[in-house]
């Protein structure tokens, strides 16, 4: 273990939490560069001394895939950094993505020690600040692969889930290859988190690391149509799906078909995979409002609604059904979407989307909610406050409201046990109803977050593993 | 990536091409389409698979030149790559194996109506194909159609084959009697045409929908239709629905949501040279 003798418990405690450079919010909000700048080294040291190194770390077991945190953190102390970075990718087969992406604040850095008098160590700048020192100076394959198993695994779908299994099935020696749907591999990774929060060049850097270790990739293949599910499952010796839970929910509403309506998906998919802020150099293009309205209040209806703003919106506003306090997304995102000059508009659900003659949309039809009864989640119910309704004026919708699992791989596998919403049946080790074809991420869960994905992505690995020795 | 084998003209702004695609086209059905992309910056543009050769491992697109991206897929010469193909995509034609089917197409819908009517025949169904262009160098696929079944070419000028439209020479074959469905790919008006000369007749008629579409997977929910007053996605739900179910003035409408970005784009192309 590191040695983090040089300063006293006082003044250790007298440190208080770093605050991550942050580009201007008036100046950000009109450009796709990165909103967090990043702690330069000497911050990143100064925090990484305010870790108390606790013998029983409750930072570990507070980690979906369970990062040795005060080891790393550890290691930054020391001033090395180059332990800290191996540390560090041992553990977590994204961290320059997590370290981004990742809500700490209901993870690590919830149960830190140091959260409970004052603020919790910045767990999640330190991994970005390791990670991208990793980045620009560990290059090439610098992990000893494990001699080769000779055993074949499949990974459908490149996003967190997929890539972090093949990371941990490539460490263990097994060739793994990839499929994926898009013509570039990243998942959710690239066509939903947009450039200003996590940049493209940052996912293609992860993905060329895993390659350099022997990672192949396959894109423009969707599995359930290129191939079969069984036809993967025959060539190779174990299969692992994560293909995410792609299907946009729509609201349901009348005027939904509308020019200017998109689903999430869609809009982000536009401007982030094809680069459509980037028109003409890039030849997809995508509506610009003036005043937009993205109905959700999770990070996806943060990244829309940021984005609408960057792409020119005098107005862009969240639309949520409950309070603030019940928002789903990030606090981060949160607070720098009302840094960004972005508005809520709280306890309002729209009832229709209302348009011209020329079908474009003209605006949302809302009703105002109140909060009722706690529903099943435990949450109050809104319910509408009668004679409350009211126009919003808008030029764009953007819907929200979550995603489902998408049949096109589960409906070709008719032996794959799904539960009622069409998710993949797996156990805590991902296995399914079929012998060597383990499942995880949004397909297994519906959506949740790129941590959870990743967790479920290194279980799975290896239980794979253990498939593989026992064959 | 994809080797471009041939590139022919088939009409005034109307391409052929053939493309490797082994995979693809071992195992495409009537009625499938891929997605292309011709290089980085490109869009992702779906065109249905006219034709295939298993043996050979090719596909044969069938690319109507109207907008800069589809412009730059017809620029691509025998022995350049085409980057990104995906598919099979979408649903495949759902063929009887017996009965008289009539397959109507219109302008380069003729290509898209092409395997369609290649799979009714090898399904054992008899085909009738009408097909028709503005004039006489606007008609395509008048020979594979040939050697599948009886086929009647018509022209909106009279200088090639029957003068008058697609729905015209359809009224006459479904006037003779025995006709058991129709399939139907072109321009929106003209499905809707032949949608509404079927109805009245009750005759089970099948169009394909071509909306503007991202990933083909059902992902973006993009290509969203109303059949029958409940919204579908053409990329996996489709691209066939039932003709008289379909809402074409909504179609047609979405169709034009980019309309605006196309001048920007063909601009942009000419100061970049490529125009």
């Amino acid at each position: 273990m590191p040695v983090n003798e040089q300063i006293s418990a006082k003044e250790r405690m007298a440190i208080a939490r770093v605050k991550m450079p942050e580009q201007d919010p008036q100046v950000r909000n009109r450009t796709f560069t990165e909103v967090n700048l990043g702690l330069p080294e000497q911050l990143a040291l100064l925090e990484a001394k305010r870790c108390l190194q606790c013998k029983v770390a409750k930072c570990i077991a507070g980690c979906p895939v369970l990062v040795d945190i005060p080891r790393f953190l550890g290691f930054i102390v020391d001033g090395d950094l180059e332990a800290a970075a191996r540390s560090l990718l041992g553990d977590n087969a994204l961290p320059a993505v997590t370290g981004r992406v990742c809500p700490q604040e209901t993870q690590c850095e919830e149960v830190c020690i140091r959260g409970l008098k004052g603020a919790p160590v910045a767990i999640g700048y330190l991994e970005r600040f390791v990670a991208d020192w990793a980045r620009d100076h560990l290059t090439g394959a610098f992990m000893t692969p494990a001699p080769a198993s000779g055993k074949k695994v499949a990974v459908v779908g490149s996003g967190p889930a997929g890539l972090t299994a093949a990371g941990e099935l490539i460490k263990l020696g097994h060739a793994v290859t990839i499929y994926e749907a898009f013509h570039t591999p990243g998942g959710v990774l690239v066509y939903g988190i947009p450039e200003f929060r996590l940049p493209k060049e940052i996912v293609r850097a992860e993905v060329a690391r895993l390659e350099a270790q022997g990672v192949k990739i396959e894109c423009n293949t969707v599995v359930g149509k290129t191939y079969t599910l069984a036809e993967l499952r025959a060539e190779h010796d174990a299969v692992f799906v994560a293909v995410g839970a792609g299907l946009p929910v729509f609201m349901n509403v009348a005027g939904e078909n509308l020019k200017g309506v998109y689903s999430a998906n869609e809009y982000l998919t536009r401007v982030n995979l094809m680069a459509a802020y980037d028109f003409p150099n890039n030849a997809t293009p995508v509506l610009k409002g003036k005043r937009v309205a993205v109905v959700g209040g999770g990070n996806v209806a943060m990244d829309a609604v940021r984005t609408a703003k960057r792409l020119g919106a005098d107005e862009a506003m969240i639309v949520y059904r409950r309070g603030k306090t019940e928002l789903p997304a990030r606090a981060e995102e949160v607070h720098h979407a009302e840094e960004e000059g972005i508005r809520f508009d709280f306890q309002v659900a729209p009832l229709e989307v209302l348009g011209n003659d020329q079908g474009w949309v003209t605006g949302l039809r809302c009703i105002r909610m109140e909060l009722g009864e706690p529903d099943d989640s435990g949450r109050r119910r809104p319910v509408p406050v009668p004679g409350s309704e009211f126009i919003f004026p808008c030029d764009i919708v953007i819907v929200a409201i979550g995603t489902r699992a998408n049949p096109l791989l589960t409906s070709t596998s008719p032996d794959l046990r799904l539960n009622r919403w069409g998710n993949i049946e797996a156990g805590e080790d991902g296995a399914t109803s079929l012998p060597g074809v383990f499942a995880g991420g949004d397909i297994v869960r519906g959506a949740a977050t790129v941590i959870l994905a990743m967790g479920d992505g290194k279980r799975a690995a290896k239980a794979i593993d253990a498939y593989l020795q026992n064959l | 990536m994809h080797t471009i084998l041939s590139n022919t003209q088939l009409a005034p702004n109307v391409t052929r091409l053939t493309v490797t695609a082994p995979r693809i086209a071992q195992i495409r059905q009537a009625g499938q389409f891929v997605i292309v992309r011709s290089g980085p910056g490109a869009e992702r543009i779906p065109l249905t698979i006219a034709d295939a050769d298993a043996a050979a491992g090719t596909i044969t697109l069938v690319i109507q030149a109207v907008g800069q991206s589809t412009k730059e897929l017809v620029a691509l010469q025998p022995g350049e790559e085409l980057r990104d193909i995906v598919g099979p995509l979408g649903r495949a034609t759902e063929l009887p194996e017996h009965g008289h089917a009539v397959c109507v197409g219109g302008g380069v819908g003729t290509a898209v109506v092409h395997p369609i009517a290649q799979g009714l025949a090898r399904a054992g169904v008899q085909v009738t194909s009408i097909i028709g262009g503005r004039s006489r160098e606007w008609v395509i696929f008048e020979e594979e159609l040939r050697a599948l079944g009886t086929t009647i070419v018509c022209t909106d000028d009279g200088s090639y084959g029957r003068h008058g439209f697609v729905t015209d020479a359809l009224r006459d074959v479904l006037a003779a009697g025995g006709v058991d469905a129709v399939y139907a790919v072109g321009p929106v008006p003209m499905m809707r045409a032949v949608a509404e000369v079927t109805r009245p007749l009750g005759v089970h008629t099948i169009v394909s929908l071509n909306p503007i579409m991202i990933d083909g997977t059902g992902m973006c929910g993009g290509c969203r239709v109303s059949i029958g007053g409940e919204t579908k996605f053409a990329c996996v739900d489709g691209p066939e629905f039932d003709g008289h179910q379909v809402d074409f003035d909504e179609l047609r409408d979405r169709l034009g949501t980019y309309r605006q970005y196309e001048q920007a784009a063909q601009d942009h192309a000419c100061k970049m040279g490529q125009g």
